[in-house]
């Protein structure tokens, strides 16, 4: 780095620190992403006896069974590890605690950034986001203990544990960060564009939903994609309070799931190293890993678009 | 200033991914220092852990020095303790598989040729028992019904006569003990129903069961407790419930040994901790804990 005049010495010291840290950062993920890929590639070319690559995604007519299925039981005489049943557990789960969660969280933002007065904002605020400093694991008891019973008593599902409930605590866990990130959307929207709409004679829905939300519409998406992945991601909530049996249905929400974070935690403390086994959960964590990046990586390729779209409108 | 950053960046990667190519296989390597005398890790088997637990403690009140450590997670977590070496006894409800036994012996460093031996020790008998709701009135099961229940075939009270709604089942994660043991007895290795829901350690299985009353579900009959034991109908038309009697003269179809292993012969404190296990004072804990002491001519 050649020394430009007037600037002391230090100076490039201490950027070589912060770049420095910027990039371990970076690394930190590319070796993640290394060290896990490396336990489960072997996959892929090594021999197995047991474990043939296109039963991890196929259904088989197995033995004892009528039709082909796709089951998940890697402990057995013949281990069966269709990774299908977890992919559909995870995305029922996470789908329906979104469904749950993005209205409320949405509708919350909007109702504090333009109808609360200012005294209930201080207060609802920062309450709202005391819900994220819940640990999981206690969500989770929560889930298993009165919203299972709570669910139960109400409608009456055949399972106590079931995917319903694992959602309902989830949505805790996403509630706050939806609504932070849409919250500070909606207050970062310029006063001018809020203030011109008020001028206009338009009413307070009429600029929540026509012009603040419009305007804030990248923060609202990028709050949606966060907390999807947060909820693709949870791992102690659903395996307390989901059930964890392997269905494979994707309409029924009041069967018990079983996601790829729980099978993960449940499983992979007690398989002996480089088992088949232990690959295959190394494969679902890849899979977990890469899931959770495309997301990340189409969000902010969208919400840069829509930012985009939106200055070249209101200029 | 492009080319100085990207300069950094490999700079700052190429350490750190030495390390951690390096340190990979190290993970798992906090090996227990086996040599140490005055300590021994056990760890195992959930259906076992109060077991052994209780050995412990009568055990620790003779030997002021020693300390004896007990932890569960299942079968399969004891033997992967002792395949990291990371723990000295493991406590095992079903036989090691083959591909477990191994990766015991396999010679761990490359230094020594010797190669390692997985040693088994039958200490004790449980008695597997399929758990039903307190208020459930059914008066016994045949094991083919048992396996028509699990596998998913029955899928409700009403098939067995009783007006219960739907069968609830119950089962463990798939790292358990007693899962192998009853889906290699009960349902002859063929797979339990996907709406089977895992629960991990007996005492939940059985908490669950007792909140619902089309529940079914199994475990180790040392946790009977909140929870009613269905006595299981033989063929020839006796019915047996998980007595001492019936598990040590075998008619009780659902009886299988309790094992401990260790890497080598046992030797210093995990030896005497075994050999405890075995006495008579270590028996007579066996069966005040509800499980069943081995039959008299094992025991010394």
């Amino acid at each position: 780095m050649s020394r430009r005049r007037g600037i002391p010495r230090w100076h490039g010291v201490a950027e070589f620190f912060i770049v420095f840290l910027a990039m371990a950062a970076i690394a930190a993920i590319i070796l993640i992403f290394t060290f896990i890929a490396r336990e489960a590639l072997p996959l892929l070319w090594e021999k197995t006896e047991t474990l043939e690559r296109a039963h991890l995604v196929v259904p088989q007519l197995w033995h004892g069974y009528e039709e082909p299925v796709a089951v998940w039981q890697p402990v057995g005489k013949v281990p069966k590890y269709n990774i299908l049943p977890l992919f559909v557990g995870t995305l029922k789960v996470t789908v329906l605690a979104m469904l749950i969660s993005a209205p409320i969280g949405l509708a919350s933002a909007v109702y504090l950034s333009h109808y609360a007065s200012r005294r209930v904002r201080e207060v609802v605020k920062p309450v709202i986001e005391l819900l994220a400093g819940i640990p999981s694991v206690v969500l989770g008891f929560f889930g298993l203990m009165l919203i299972a019973t709570w669910v139960h008593a109400t409608f009456g599902f055949k399972y106590r544990l079931n995917g319903f409930v694992a959602a309902i605590a989830l949505s805790v866990t996403i509630i706050p960060i939806i609504f932070t990130i849409c919250e500070d959307a909606l207050t970062a929207v310029p006063r001018p564009l809020i203030e011109g709409a008020i001028a206009l004679g338009a009413r307070t829905h009429q600029v929540a939903l026509r012009v603040a939300i419009p305007a804030a519409l990248p923060g609202i998406a990028a709050a949606m994609v966060l907390g999807f992945g947060r909820a693709i991601g949870e791992t102690i909530v659903v395996l307390m309070a989901s059930g964890n049996a392997a269905v494979v249905d994707l309409l029924d929400w009041s069967a018990s799931v079983r996601t790829i974070t729980a099978t993960i935690a449940a499983e992979l403390g007690e398989v002996p190293r480089g088992d088949e086994h232990w690959r295959v959960l190394f494969l679902l964590g890849s899979l977990l890993f890469l899931m959770t990046f495309l997301l990340n990586t189409f969000a902010t390729f969208t919400v840069a678009r829509l930012s985009a779209r939106l200055r070249g409108e209101t200029r | 200033m492009l080319p100085s950053r990207l300069a950094l960046f490999t700079l700052a990667c190429v350490p750190a991914l030495l390390v951690a190519c390096m340190s990979i296989d190290e993970v798992g390597g906090a090996r227990a220092s086996r040599d140490r005398r005055d300590k021994v890790t056990i760890r195992g088997s959930d259906t076992m852990v109060i077991l052994a637990q209780r050995w412990a403690e009568v055990f620790m009140q003779s030997r002021d020095e020693a300390s004896v450590q007990v932890s569960g997670g299942g079968s399969g977590t004891g033997i992967t303790g002792l395949i990291d070496r990371t723990t000295d006894i493991a406590t095992a409800s079903r036989k090691a598989k083959d591909s477990e036994r191994a990766r015991v012996e396999a010679p761990c460093d490359a230094g020594t040729s010797r190669r390692k031996k997985l040693v088994e020790t039958i200490v004790a008998l449980d008695a597997v028992a399929v758990y039903v709701h307190d208020d459930n009135p059914i008066a016994a099961l045949t094991l083919p019904q048992v396996k028509a229940i699990f596998r998913g075939h029955t899928t409700d009270w009403s098939a067995l006569g009783l007006d219960l709604g739907p069968l609830v089942l119950y089962s463990r994660e798939n790292n358990s003990g007693t899962y192998a043991f009853f889906k290699e007895v009960v349902l002859h290795d063929e797979d339990f129903a996907a709406e089977a829901q895992t629960l991990p350690g007996t005492s939940a299985v059985i908490n669950a069961v007792s909140k619902d009353p089309g529940a079914i579900g199994y475990g180790g009959i040392g946790f009977a407790t909140g929870a009613r034991v269905v006595p299981i109908l033989l063929p020839d038309g006796r019915t047996v419930s998980p007595s001492r009697e019936n598990a040590a003269n075998g008619t009780y179809p659902l009886t299988r040994p309790l094992f401990l292993y260790t890497v080598d012969e046992p030797a210093g404190l995990a030896k005497d901790y075994i050999e405890f296990a075995l006495s008579e004072p270590g028996q007579a804990l066996v069966e005040e804990l509800g499980y069943f002491p081995l039959a008299s001519e094992r025991t010394p």
